[in-house]
């Protein structure tokens, strides 16, 4: 990798490998990093005054690596999260798999013991390329200042490109202290690694052509790699022409706007019941920028049978994994359907969109937004109110569990990048960090927190973070007293067995008035929107403990290993629900 | 089924444990590998031999690409290919026994590389059946094998000469040869002792 070879001139660009580091962040244009200092890092911190870059102090390493990940979400750049080695490096792992897990690109740099001492259980030292192996889309070791900036550059890289992911870069301590000569550009990656399986070909569009053509019930899958791909312009531009109705994935939200009339909503395990029956009976699937996760099929060997399926994905990996399809075609989403566009005819689609609409039937009736004002406060009321307050435009960081799958059914995405939520992993703890980083990314957006009484007790030491950096944020806890995901499937799966779901909390007002946080807490339906007012007038950051129903359950909902049509749907003689 | 990839790999420290996490994570065992040297510098080539259904082929193959260390891969089962081993077998002796175990390892077309008061060492290369063919025939003789190594199985594909491979050895002008018909395969006998 060291192909810097020493010129005269090297006085003049001298520098140690930390000043290195920060150079080359600064050269790949990063002005924000998220981290925590420790020993083996300390040298880069030492340098970090010379360089024009933010650095957010956070309050574990997690949620450094959080932030990143929020940060890359909502702005579309690489996230940097910073950590020392042994225990910060370790800490960042689960934030680095849930990045994975959703292909966000990250640059991770870990500082690493000396590298005369590395193997030798030196103090705080810990494998962590290993450690981190399956976790990040490929991982450095650097030993050598000179290292320092092509494994950086070829880290930043290998984040944006094709699928995006995690890369972490270690950097031993006498790596940072040693200098050496810096040259931007000449540390450029010198290949550039293209995966040599993606294929779009002629005869392949022409089959997805007729496909389309010749479909009677046809349904796009709207995955995450539209955001990614920013193909957002081209997918509405088919489903507008050839009139197909659009099912989102999960992070797929946004990716379709929720406005639009061809838009069905949310399919999988907590997606609207016409949706998933939509797909059941389906004729044609083109399945754009998603993988098929278990969370959107139901039971693979009753997935959508009646479909035939085009399948457009940048990851050859991702093709015939779990469902099988007729035609594939691998490449950047935006790229590929630029080449598919120009030969797909309009054609009449009212019949089938006529057909989807009877489906609908009385689900919209029994929906929980629907009803009078009972006295009893719930989650989907909140969402609803919020999505309505913020007139659907905030950036929405979700944590894990009931509130997450409400925020998908009630706030209504019309724009890309506006839901940050971990898909893939399900990392509880997820939304506070994610959102500060979001923040961080886009400083004059509206950014809502909305977490449960559990996962907000997993990082909300972040919320001193907030106040340190002057960060105006809105945080809604969605507070039932239990792990209520966890108490849904009890009560659904288990005999209503209640085994550790219900979870006590500190008082969140006072929690947040000792971090120097303004709250309050809602009880009842009516004092939503002035509440959520109160906390968008405020300069500041603002704390809402909503105290919703304690037993309430998500639906409709699919059974794991049932099908996808398969779900228990609301009932109509919820004893929650006095009609 | 069994399948047999070839890797072209970077010679760099962890790329063994890249590729080799990779079947970890998929659950799937690796019978053999051998990793070595290759026709370009600063690459390595690994043959891969693991057992898994069919269809996971294209997803193995499609995951090591995803691995920045891989430079190329081929699925050289489904190809007519020639397939060896190396094996060292360490054989306890009598005065009385040595001279068959010779003739033995003459009828394979193995070598004793090794004589020692009470043991011999065979060397012997070939297919994983003529192998497995020459331990058969030393247990049924009830001649005791100390010890056995095995490299496991290294392919190389009949005729076939891909366009990177050229480009790589900057051979441009075979770029445009015609593949190799199939009358010029000569077929793989797998009980060949050549």
């Amino acid at each position: 990798m060291s192909k810097q070879k020493p010129t005269s001139d090297d006085s003049k660009t001298r520098l140690t490998g930390a000043e290195i580091m920060w150079a080359t962040l600064e050269g790949e244009g990063v002005r924000e990093v998220f981290g925590y200092p420790g020993g083996a890092i300390l040298p880069v911190y030492d340098a970090l005054r010379k360089f024009p870059i933010r650095h957010i102090l956070v309050r574990h390493e997690q949620g450094a690596v959080h932030m990143a990940d929020g940060y890359a979400r909502a702005s579309g750049k690489v996230g940097v999260a910073i950590a020392t080695s042994g225990p910060g490096a370790t800490n960042m792992v689960t934030g680095i798999a849930t990045a994975m897990l959703d292909s966000i690109p990250l640059v991770c740099i870990t500082g690493q013991v000396g590298s005369k001492v590395l193997g030798s259980d030196a103090f705080q030292e810990v494998d962590i390329t290993g450690i981190t192996l399956p976790v990040t889309k490929h991982n450095y070791l650097v030993t050598r200042a000179e290292d320092v900036a092509p494994a950086l550059r070829e880290a930043f890289h290998i984040a944006q490109s094709g699928r995006p992911g995690p890369v972490l870069v270690d950097i031993t301590k006498d790596a940072q202290q040693a200098t050496a000569a810096f040259d931007f550009a000449a540390a450029a990656p010198e290949k550039v690694h293209v995966h040599p399986m993606l294929s779009v070909t002629q005869p392949a569009i022409a089959e997805a052509v007729e496909l389309i053509r010749a479909a009677q019930r046809p349904v796009i899958l709207a995955g995450h790699g539209i955001i990614q791909s920013g193909a957002m312009k081209q997918v509405v531009a088919l489903a507008e022409r050839a009139q197909i109705p659009v099912a989102c994935t999960l992070l797929g939200l946004g990716g379709f706007p929720a406005s639009h009339a061809l838009n069905l909503g949310m399919m999988g395990m907590h997606g609207e019941s016409w949706v998933n029956h939509s797909i059941q009976e389906s004729d044609l699937l083109i399945a754009l920028g998603m993988r098929f996760d278990d969370r959107v099929t139901g039971s693979l060997s009753t997935y959508a049978q009646k479909a035939k399926k085009i399948h457009i994905d940048i990851d050859p990996a991702e093709i015939n994994k779990n469902v099988p399809v007729q035609v594939a075609l691998t490449g950047d989403l935006a790229a590929v359907l630029d080449q598919l566009l120009p030969l797909v005819r309009p054609r009449d689609g009212a019949a089938w969109l006529r057909t989807i609409d009877r489906m609908k039937g009385d689900a919209a009736v029994l929906d929980i937004v629907n009803l009078p004002d009972n006295g009893h406060l719930y989650a989907a009321h909140v969402i609803n109110d919020l999505w309505r307050a913020t007139s659907g435009n905030a950036v929405i960081a979700t944590d894990v569990g009931q509130h997450q799958m409400w925020e998908a059914q009630y706030y209504k995405h019309d724009s890309p990048r506006s839901l940050i939520t971990s898909g893939g992993l399900g990392t509880m703890g997820f939304a506070l960090p994610a959102a500060i980083g979001a923040k961080i990314a886009c400083p004059q957006k509206e950014v809502w927190v909305i977490a449960g009484d559990g996962g907000f007790q997993m990082t909300c030491p972040e919320l001193a973070t907030i106040v340190q950096e002057n960060l105006d944020l809105n945080i809604a806890i969605i507070n039932n007293g239990y792990l209520g995901m966890i108490r849904q499937w009890q009560e659904t799966f288990y005999d209503k067995n209640y085994q550790c779901a219900p979870i006590g909390s500190p008082d969140f007002v006072k929690l947040a008035e000792a971090f120097g946080i303004r709250a309050a807490a809602v009880r009842t339906r009516s004092e939503v929107m002035s509440t959520v007012a109160e906390a968008r007038n405020h300069k500041g950051p603002f704390l809402i403990n909503f105290l919703v129903e304690q037993e309430d359950t998500v639906y409709p909902m699919i059974a794991p290993g049932s099908a996808l049509h398969e779900m228990i749907r609301r009932p109509s003689n919820n004893p929650l629900v006095e009609r | 089924m069994q399948h047999t990839f070839v890797a072209y790999v970077e010679d760099k420290p962890g790329v063994l444990t890249r590729v080799a996490s990779l079947f970890r994570r998929l659950n799937i065992n690796i019978s053999s590998v051998t990793v070595g040297g290759s026709e370009r510098p600063g690459i390595s080539r690994m043959t891969l031999v693991a057992d898994a259904p069919e269809a996971a082929g294209h997803r193995i193959m499609a995951s090591l690409y995803k691995l920045e260390n891989v430079v190329q891969v081929d699925d050289v089962g489904r190809f007519s290919s020639v397939s060896r081993e190396l094996a060292l077998i360490k054989v306890a002796t009598t005065p009385k026994t040595r001279s068959h175990i010779f003739e033995l390892a003459n009828v394979f077309r193995a070598r004793v590389v090794d004589l020692a008061p009470g043991s011999l060492m065979i060397e012997i290369t070939g297919s994983e059946s003529k192998i497995e063919g020459l331990l058969q025939v030393l247990n049924e003789n009830e001649d005791r094998v100390l010890e056995i190594c095995r490299t496991g199985r290294m392919v190389m594909r009949r005729g076939h000469h891909t366009s990177r491979v050229l480009e790589a050895l900057g051979d441009t002008e075979s770029l445009g040869a015609k593949p190799p018909q199939a009358s010029e395969i000569e077929e793989e006998h797998e009980t060949d002792l050549t």
